[in-house]
């Protein structure tokens, strides 16, 4: 499952510590919309291991400026509630797991 | 859409391939930058085509694309800016558009421009290359657009209405820039920051900004397909124009030289035909 974030979900997850994976994005970006089936795809594969989730930086831009997101999509992943680590465009799934999995253990 | 061929490059190798994918009666989109932005297009006679001797480049570009329309081939200008591979099926994206086929063909040409210092170490951190993705990230603040195509006016204007502070920098002033729009001449440019964009330096003084969209003909296939094989710039092929992505092919400039029309036209007919076969096998 992805969970579609606002300000105050993502915070809430973000303090739960988990491994999150989110997906900022807008619906006026192709890149985005092409990327949308894998991190969709992920959520499912992830799912109970890893929260995986998207923000629309057009409703949240307070986050979008947060992150300091100057491209999208770009999808960043928290543990601890700290950023550990980013990656900026379209990507095959492949790149998203190998960090999820890393951190997973 | 698992049967369609999508086709990127509006050039020789481009258009036979759509030519030879058509024959085969596949569904067939080919996207590409406008023809007069391809180095052909500047070519004042072509004489070594065999059949069609004291062409211009321009006239040539025109007769193919004729004859593929006329076979049927869709033929959209834009540029694209991404494209992947998932489940069987191929995307490419151009500004908020998505396209989907079965099998890529890539043809775009050889983008010969080499990048600048900065470019691909700051690329995402404030260095774009889609105004349409990344220009509301930068409402009310600073931006640079590095014009190398015909139509990257337009896309300064885009940014310029949707409130980003716009200066275009370009060899020559482009005609069609709109009012309002801060024009710098410049030959040499280098982007500046630590963690993001800080400013470019043009000709050698520094220009504060927050972003810089550097717009060119095509990307470059190793950038635009993560996992693309290339050898010294050139995308690695079989001899049935196969690259090592599964249903992606490339033809023409991109896969090395010599850069003629008649080896183009010739590798697209083999990467048409086996992208149209691929298909094929695929579907049993």
């Amino acid at each position: 499952m992805t969970v579609h974030f606002n300000k105050e979900g993502f915070d809430k997850a973000l303090a739960g510590g988990q491994l999150i994976m989110v997906d900022f994005w807008a619906d006026w970006c192709g890149p985005c919309k092409m990327l949308s089936p894998v991190i969709e795809g992920l959520g499912d594969e992830y799912e109970g291991k890893a929260i995986v989730g998207k923000i629309n930086v057009d409703d949240e831009q307070e986050l979008a400026i947060r992150y300091g997101v100057m491209s999208i999509p770009t999808v960043i992943f928290f543990k601890d509630g700290q950023e550990v680590a980013r990656k900026v465009g379209v990507m095959p799934a492949g790149e998203f797991t190998a960090v999820l999995d890393n951190y997973l253990g | 859409m698992e049967q369609r061929i999508i086709v990127l490059g509006t050039g020789p190798a481009g258009l036979a391939a759509a030519i030879a994918a058509r024959s085969r009666n596949k569904e067939v989109l080919v996207i590409g930058a406008a023809g007069q932005d391809s180095p052909l297009a500047r070519a004042e006679r072509v004489d070594n085509y065999p059949g069609l001797p004291g062409l211009t480049g321009m006239e040539l570009l025109h007769v193919m694309e004729e004859h593929a329309r006329s076979m049927g081939a869709q033929i959209v200008t834009a540029r694209v800016n991404a494209a992947m591979g998932w489940g069987g099926m191929v995307s490419l994206t151009a500004g908020s558009d998505v396209y989907q086929g079965g099998a890529l063909i890539l043809a775009p040409g050889v983008v010969r421009a080499a990048k600048f210092p900065g470019e691909e170490r700051l690329l995402g951190r404030g260095v774009s290359y889609c105004a349409t993705c990344d220009g509301m990230l930068y409402r009310n603040r600073r931006v640079m657009v590095v014009g190398r195509t015909a139509d990257a006016p337009q896309e300064a204007a885009f940014l310029r209405s949707i409130g980003c502070q716009v200066s275009y920098v370009s060899a020559q002033r482009p005609e069609q820039l709109a009012d309002g729009i801060n024009y710098i001449p410049a030959s040499r440019l280098e982007v500046l920051g630590e963690q993001t964009v800080s400013g470019l330096l043009i000709n050698g003084v520094e220009h504060p900004c927050d972003g810089v969209f550097i717009l060119r003909r095509a990307v470059a296939p190793a950038d635009l397909l993560p996992g693309l094989k290339v050898t010294d710039g050139c995308v690695d092929v079989d001899r049935g124009m196969a690259t090592n992505i599964e249903g992606v092919f490339a033809a023409g400039d991109c896969t090395g030289t010599p850069y003629q029309v008649a080896k183009a036209v010739g590798e697209g007919l083999v990467a048409g035909e086996h992208a149209a076969e691929y298909l094929d096998t695929k579907v049993k």
